[in-house]
């Protein structure tokens, strides 16, 4: 069986004359149906990774393979980008037309789909992502996450296997933020889509089922997001910051209060209460 | 500061006219603009007024934004009015004459029928752009440019350059206020001075605009990409573009207006009695 992604002994760099790679020894298999949280700080090579996902940048040595097809083979480009969809940062650089439904339909244009089948992916896309309503309203008036929601739909419209959201909430308000992750978690678990989603916001790591540090190019930490958070340590090594929770909660277990290790916020608040409780 | 260009911008309701084919209303926009060079008399002129207010009607667009596209015109009506008024004929009837400057009936009335056209030009292709999404008409001008692919022009990426441009107006203008805001907050002062030092205050402006839109070019690049497209492979289309009874309809009215202004343009009304006799209430003799 092939993998969604394979990525084998990937060193890249813009510049080819040099040995000083921004992406060192990268070892990496992804499996169909997995949410990946892939984590780095500023300049730790992570939406240059996102980028040799769906070939738009190539490996200078190694080889990325996308469902067995391997990016270098250009008779390849257009099946793997259909297989790989990507959302990118900035909601306004990407949006190609002006009118809701004509961007969500660009995609599916370029692929030449029929004009049927193409009303009824744009109308299923426009659902999954609940925008069904903004239909035929013109894109530069909407919110930054209702346009990263048409970005996601245009993708989705493609019926892309894997999403890659490269920063696709970090200019992003926190309800924004927390849609977009929502609507990533959704298609996870009711459309078996792989998600690999690169952040450099924590939290956002805790909704994937495996979380990936990428520092100075290279891989450095890969398991569930709580061995991860763990190693706070090592995180801060990495200049990545603990969720706001499991800082808290870490904070006190320095201080010699008994409290069990969690993350998220309602399991924090019921921690809170058992030990008042006991008290 | 910027916020009131509204040329290009489509204004987003269903009407008779927004329900049109757009390949229709781009060849009779192009009809409108032979219609008011065709009128030489006022009578014509204001068949195409009325013409065009009865476009604005039907169309449902409210007037004042339809207006608000002649701010564009404003500076070049007036420099052509002045200088139009200005250099009369000395060959015409002369009101007044000081210098080289030689002031006509003729000269006014020219100048009238100039602002009268030029208004009536930009009224006429906002109503187009104002009820047609950027996507129609690119697709439209793609269509209608289909012949000179066999020249082999590169019609859709001239299209699609087109469609771009005019997506981006909207964010590159609020990009600009942002850009202006924060060389105000460092003391940058775009009000004082003359017109060059207001022209050197905008240079803080420009170059950071310049180079953000080469970087929103390069990203959007690769967001079309990732999105499958290539510029030359064969494409399908979102929106068809149908011919309809409406564009039937529409092409029957202009054709009326063109022939109404060829029926003007006849000697019996070109020497405007009507224009005589008003000029006549105010005791102003007059002979063209």
């Amino acid at each position: 069986m092939n993998y969604a992604v394979e990525v084998k002994n990937l060193n890249f760099s813009y510049n080819t004359n040099t040995n000083k790679f921004l992406l060192k020894n990268i070892n990496l298999t992804i499996q169909e149906g997995e949410f990946i949280g892939i984590a780095g700080a500023n300049g730790s090579g992570k939406s240059t990774f996102a980028k040799m996902l769906n070939a738009l940048l190539l490996p200078t040595e190694g080889t990325v393979s996308i469902f067995g097809l391997d990016t270098k083979e250009s008779k390849n480009l257009f099946a793997i980008r259909r297989q790989a969809g990507m959302v990118f940062q900035n909601p306004d650089n990407q949006t190609v037309a002006t009118i809701v439904e004509d961007d969500v339909a660009f995609g599916v244009e370029n692929l030449a789909i029929a004009r049927p089948e193409m009303i009824e992916r744009v109308n299923f896309a426009l659902n999954a992502v609940g925008m069904q309503d903004f239909k035929n309203r013109s894109v530069a008036k909407l919110s930054g996450g209702q346009k990263q929601k048409i970005a996601i739909a245009g993708m989705l419209a493609i019926l892309p296997k894997i999403l890659i959201l490269d920063e696709a909430t970090a200019m992003l308000d926190p309800k924004g933020r927390k849609e977009i992750m929502q609507i990533a978690q959704k298609l996870n678990k009711e459309q078996g889509m792989t998600i690999i989603a690169i952040t450099h916001f924590m939290d956002e790591l805790l909704l994937a089922d495996r979380a990936i540090v990428l520092h100075d190019g290279e891989i450095v930490l890969d398991g569930s997001p709580k061995e991860i958070f763990k190693n706070s340590a090592r995180l801060q090594e990495y200049n990545l910051a603990l969720p706001p929770v499991a800082h808290i909660v870490q904070c006190l277990q320095q201080n010699g209060i008994p409290f069990e290790q969690v993350f998220q916020e309602e399991a924090f608040v019921e921690e809170i209460c058992k030990l008042l409780q006991q008290n | 500061m910027l916020n009131d260009i509204t040329f290009g911008q489509y204004y987003p309701i269903t009407s008779f006219v927004h329900n049109m084919d757009a390949r229709a209303k781009i060849l009779l926009s192009i009809a409108m603009i032979v219609a008011i060079f065709l009128a030489d008399n006022f009578y014509g002129l204001l068949l195409v007024t009325g013409f065009t207010l009865f476009m604005i009607l039907v169309a449902k667009l409210p007037l004042f934004r339809v207006l608000r596209s002649l701010k564009m015109i404003l500076f070049i009506t007036i420099f052509m009015t002045i200088f139009t008024v200005l250099f009369g004929s000395k060959n015409d009837a002369v009101i007044a004459k000081w210098w080289i400057f030689v002031i006509t009936y003729q000269g006014i009335v020219n100048a009238l029928f100039l602002v009268l056209r030029l208004i009536l030009l930009v009224v006429a292709t906002s109503v187009l752009t104002l009820t047609t999404t950027p996507v129609a008409l690119t697709d439209a001008i793609e269509s209608l440019l289909t012949p000179l692919k066999w020249i082999k022009f590169p019609v859709h990426a001239f299209a699609m350059i087109m469609s771009i441009a005019l997506r981006m107006i909207p964010t590159l203008i609020e990009e600009t206020n942002k850009i202006i805001a924060a060389q105000k907050a460092r003391g940058a002062n775009f009000e004082k001075g003359g017109l060059i030092q207001k022209a050197k205050a905008m240079i803080p402006v420009l170059v950071p605009l310049l180079v953000n839109a080469f970087h929103r070019s390069e990203e959007l690049a690769n967001a079309m990409d990732a999105r499958c497209y290539s510029g030359s492979k064969k494409r399908t289309k979102y929106k068809k573009l149908v011919f309809t009874y409406r564009d039937i309809l529409a092409v029957v009215f202009v054709a009326g207006l063109i022939t109404g202004i060829v029926l003007l343009n006849k000697p019996q009304f070109a020497n405007m009695e009507i224009l005589r006799q008003i000029l006549h209430l105010f005791k102003v003799q007059v002979s063209w």
